[in-house]
C-alpha cells in the first residue's frame, strides 16, 4: 500500500529525514516510535504535503501511485487520512458540515454519489458511537472550544467517518486521559480492516498496549534505526531511546 | 509566496460580474452643481415649492461646509462641478404598469438577477428599481396597498403622499447633518418610500435595487421608511455600477423612523464596482444612514455586507429615544485590491432600558484597508442601557489592513457597554487542514470566510443571504440534522 525509498526531507533548511526506508501493506498497523526531534510529525506531514516541508531525495509511492506529486487534497481523496498532533480550529463552520463537504469531495473524487443530508446523518450518527461522541459535537464549529481530548476524538470521528484506506495517526495519545485512550483505540480497532493500514506515530508505548502493532519501527535522526514485532515497543519503554541511539552509533562506527 | 497564499490571492481577485452598461437614451442636466442645476432638477421632478425651497436651504449650507477628512481612506480631491447630477432613462410617458416600461430596462434588472415581472418571484419581495437617478418600476404596489401599505419612489410619494413625506423627511438626518447629507438634500433624485401603517406587518421583503448606469454621473438617492406604531417591514437595498475609469459618487440619504412597538430590519448588500486591480475606477460610496427608534420598545436592526465601492463611507446608525428600545448593526466589509473601507456604526442610547448589538467582521485582501469605526454614546438620562460590541477582523495576506477605532462615550454610570474585538490571519494550517480532509483550496478559503461572517449572514433575509455568499465566492453552508 505504502512504500517509502530513501526518503529525505528539509524544514526550513535542516534536514529532518535522512533516509527513510518503510513498506506497510494492507490490513497492516505499524507504529512509529521515536525521541522528540526525531522526525515522527515530520514524515507524518510529508506524507500529507505539509507545505512546510520539502523533499530533497526518495520517493514515496501510494496504492501504486506517486504519492509525492499529489496536493494534500488528492493524497486525502486518495485515502490518505492524517489524524493531527494539533487539530485545527474553523470558527463558524459546524462540524457536520464540514465533514459532509470532506467526505462529498472525496466521494467525487472516486467517481460515487454525494451523500444526501439524511444518508450522512445516518452514517456519521452511527460512526458518532465509535468514539462517543455526544451529538451536540455536530453542530459545533469544528475543534472551536474543544478540549484536548475532544479534538483527538474529533479526529478519530473524521477518520470513521471519511474510511481512508491509509490513516496515519500522529501522536494521536498526547493529552489523553486513560479513558479517552481507551475510546480512541477502541474506535480504531473496529475500523481495522484486511484493505486498510494505520500508522501510529507515538512517544510512547502505553498507546501501543490499545492498538496492537504488527511492526514497530524507532525513529533517530531522521531514520529508522529498529525494526521490529509489538514487543520492540515493549523493550524500549524499559530500557529507553538511549539504548536504540548507542546501538546506532555502535552500528554506524562498525559500518 | 507559497502556493496557498498565490491561491488565496487569486480567488480574491475574482472579475466584476455587473459591470457592463446598458445602451439607453439618457435625459440629464449639464454637470455641475449650482442653484439653477437644482431647480432644473426639481422642476424635472414637477416638486412642490416647498421641496425646492428644503434643497436650496441645504445646498446653501453645504455651500459652507468642508468635506470630512477625518475617515481612514485617501483619495484625489472629488470635483464637485464635475459631476452630472442627474441622469434618467427616456420614457416617453411615465409608464403605469410594468408591462409598458422600457424592455431594455427589464432586460437590464433580468440580466442582474432582478426580475421585475412579479410572476417571476418565486418568495415574496417587492422590488423598486432605481436606474440612475429615477425609479423606473416598482413591483407588488398594489397587492402591497390592500394592506394599507406605501411602497413606491421617492417621487411618486411626494406627489402622492405629501404630508407624510413633509413629516417624516430629514427628521432623522437633518440636511445638515454631514457634508455628504448635505450634499444629497440638496440633489437628491429618487429612491424609495415605504410607509407601514399602524399594527401592519410586511406581508414581503421590500427591496430596491439601485444601477448606476450613465457616466460621470453620481447617484445621490434618499430612501425614507416609516413603521407606525406596531408595525413591522423587512427591507433589503441591493446595487451595482458599470465599469468604468473614472470615479463615481454615490451619496445617499437613508432615514429610518421606528414608532412605539414598531420594528424595521434594513440590510444591505453593497456591490458597487470596487475599481480595477491598481485602484483606477470604482464608486465613492459616502453614504449616511441613520434610524430613529423613536417609539417604545421600538427596534432597528441594519445588517449590511459590504462587498464593492472603491471606497465605503458609511455608519449605518441608531438613535435610541424610545424608552426599552433595541438597536443593532451587523456587518460585514470586504476590502480587496485597493479597496478602502471606513465602516461601522453609532449607537446613541437616550431612553431608558435601552440596549444595542454591534457586530463588525471586516475581511481584507491585496491591498486594502479596512476600518472599523464605531461610536456607542450613553447619554445622561440612558438609565439602564447596554451595549456589546465585538470587531473581529480577518486578513488574507500581507499587504492588507484592518483597523478599528471604537469610541465609547457613556454619562450614565447604570449603563454596561462591553467591547471585543479580535484580528486573524486566514491560516496556513486552516487551509492545510482543511485540504487534508479532500477540499481545494478555494473550498477552504470559501469555507473559513463564510465560517467567519456567519454570524452576521444568519441576520440575512434567506434570499439575501445566498446573495451575499455568492458575492464573497462562498458555497452555501448546508444545514444538516
Amino acid at each position: 500500500m505504502l512504500t517509502i525509498r530513501d526518503l529525505h526531507a528539509r524544514v526550513e533548511g535542516n534536514e529532518i529525514l535522512r533516509g527513510i526506508n518503510l513498506t506497510v501493506n494492507a490490513g497492516e498497523v505499524h507504529a512509529i516510535m521515536g525521541p522528540n526531534g526525531s522526525g515522527k510529525s515530520t514524515l507524518a506531514g510529508v506524507l500529507a504535503g505539509r507545505a512546510a516541508y520539502s523533499v530533497t531525495a526518495g520517493s514515496v509511492r501510494f496504492e501504486g501511485k506517486d504519492l509525492l506529486a499529489m496536493e494534500p487534497e488528492d493524497r486525502a481523496r486518495e485515502g490518505l487520512f492524517l489524524a493531527f498532533q494539533y487539530p485545527v480550529e474553523i470558527p463558524g463552520v459546524n462540524n457536520s458540515y464540514f465533514l459532509k463537504s470532506s467526505l462529498n469531495a472525496i466521494r467525487k473524487h472516486r467517481g460515487l454519489e454525494e451523500l444526501d443530508a439524511v444518508d450522512f446523518l445516518t452514517l456519521i450518527r452511527q460512526r458518532m458511537k465509535l468514539v462517543e461522541m455526544d451529538e451536540s459535537f455536530l453542530n459545533r464549529p469544528v475543534n472551536e472550544g474543544f478540549s484536548g481530548g475532544e479534538k483527538k476524538r474529533n479526529e478519530i470521528f473524521h477518520m470513521a467517518v471519511l474510511e481512508p484506506r491509509l490513516a496515519i495517526l500522529d501522536e494521536t495519545d498526547s493529552g489523553l486521559d486513560i479513558d479517552a485512550l481507551k475510546i480512541v483505540a477502541d474506535g480504531v480497532n473496529t475500523l481495522r480492516r484486511p484493505d486498510n493500514a494505520t500508522i501510529v506515530v507515538t512517544h510512547y508505548q502505553r498507546l501501543l498496549n490499545y492498538i496492537v502493532p504488527d511492526v514497530v519501527h524507532v525513529l533517530v535522526d531522521g531514520r529508522i534505526v529498529k525494526s521490529g514485532g509489538k514487543e520492540l515497543a515493549l523493550e524500549l519503554e524499559e530500557r529507553g531511546y538511549d539504548w536504540v541511539r548507542e546501538n546506532n552509533a555502535r552500528a554506524t562506527v562498525a559500518g | 509566496m507559497s502556493t496557498e497564499e498565490r491561491q488565496v490571492e487569486q480567488l480574491a481577485n475574482q472579475e466584476y460580474k455587473w459591470g457592463w452598461v446598458t445602451d439607453i437614451e439618457s435625459e440629464t442636466v449639464p454637470k455641475g452643481l449650482s442653484e439653477d442645476i437644482i431647480r432644473m432638477i426639481s422642476a424635472k421632478k414637477r416638486e412642490p415649492e416647498w421641496l425646492l425651497e428644503w434643497r436650496l436651504k441645504a445646498f446653501r449650507h453645504w455651500q459652507t461646509m468642508e468635506e470630512p477628512h477625518w475617515p481612514n481612506v485617501a483619495y484625489t480631491p472629488i470635483d464637485y462641478q464635475a459631476i452630472r447630477y442627474y441622469s434618467a432613462p427616456v420614457q416617453k410617458n411615465r409608464p403605469k404598469s410594468l408591462e409598458e416600461v422600457d424592455p431594455e430596462l427589464l432586460r437590464t434588472y433580468e440580466k442582474l438577477g432582478i426580475p421585475l415581472r412579479e410572476q417571476e418571484w418565486l418568495v415574496g419581495v417587492a422590488v423598486d428599481a432605481v436606474f440612475d437617478s429615477v425609479s423606473v418600476a416598482t413591483t407588488f404596489k398594489e397587492k402591497l396597498k390592500e394592506l394599507g401599505i406605501i411602497f413606491c419612489s421617492f417621487s411618486e410619494a411626494v406627489r402622492e403622499h405629501p404630508d407624510l413625506v413633509r413629516r417624516f423627511l430629514g427628521s432623522v438626518v437633518p440636511p445638515n447633518d454631514n457634508f455628504f447629507a448635505a450634499l444629497n438634500s440638496a440633489v437628491f433624485s429618487d429612491g424609495s418610500f415605504c410607509y407601514i401603517p399602524k399594527g401592519v406587518r410586511c406581508p414581503m421583503e421590500l427591496s430596491t435595487y439601485f444601477r448606476i448606469n450613465a457616466a460621470d454621473t453620481g447617484q445621490f438617492e434618499r430612501t425614507l421608511i416609516v413603521a407606525d406604531e406596531g408595525a413591522s417591514v423587512s427591507y433589503l437595498e441591493g446595487c451595482t455600477a458599470p465599469m468604468r475609469d473614472s470615479n463615481q459618487l454615490h451619496a445617499a440619504v437613508v432615514e429610518l423612523v421606528a414608532l412605539d412597538h414598531a420594528k424595521i430590519k434594513y440590510s444591505t448588500v453593497q456591490n458597487w464596482y470596487p475599481g480595477d486591480k491598481e485602484g483606477r475606477g470604482g464608486i465613492y460610496n459616502f453614504v449616511t444612514k441613520r434610524g430613529k427608534c423613536a417609539g417604545v420598545a421600538s427596534k432597528i436592526s441594519w445588517t449590511q455586507v459590504e462587498t464593492g465601492s472603491a471606497i465605503t463611507w458609511k455608519y449605518p446608525s441608531v438613535l435610541l429615544v424610545g424608552d426599552n428600545s433595541v438597536g443593532e448593526f451587523y456587518s460585514v466589509a470586504v476590502v480587496n485590491n485597493r479597496q478602502q473601507a471606513d465602516t461601522g456604526t453609532k449607537m446613541i442610547h437616550i431612553g431608558r432600558n435601552t440596549k444595542s448589538t454591534i457586530v463588525s467582521k471586516g475581511i481584507s485582501a491585496g491591498f486594502g484597508q479596512n476600518s472599523y469605526r464605531g461610536r456607542v454614546e450613553v447619554k445622561k438620562n440612558a438609565v439602564n442601557a447596554r451595549n456589546f460590541s465585538q470587531c473581529d477582523s480577518l486578513l488574507l495576506g500581507d499587504k492588507c489592513g484592518a483597523h478599528t477605532f471604537p469610541y465609547i462615550d457613556v454619562r450614565n454610570t447604570s449603563a454596561t457597554v462591553e467591547h471585543e474585538a479580535s484580528t486573524s490571519k486566514i491560516g496556513e494550517d486552516q487551509i492545510f487542514y482543511c485540504k487534508q480532509r479532500g477540499l481545494s483550496t478555494e473550498d477552504a478559503v470559501n469555507m473559513i470566510v463564510n465560517g467567519f461572517c456567519k454570524e452576521v449572514f444568519r441576520e440575512l433575509p434567506m434570499e439575501f443571504a445566498v446573495e451575499a455568499q455568492k458575492l464573497l465566492g462562498v458555497s452555501l453552508e448546508g444545514s444538516v440534522g
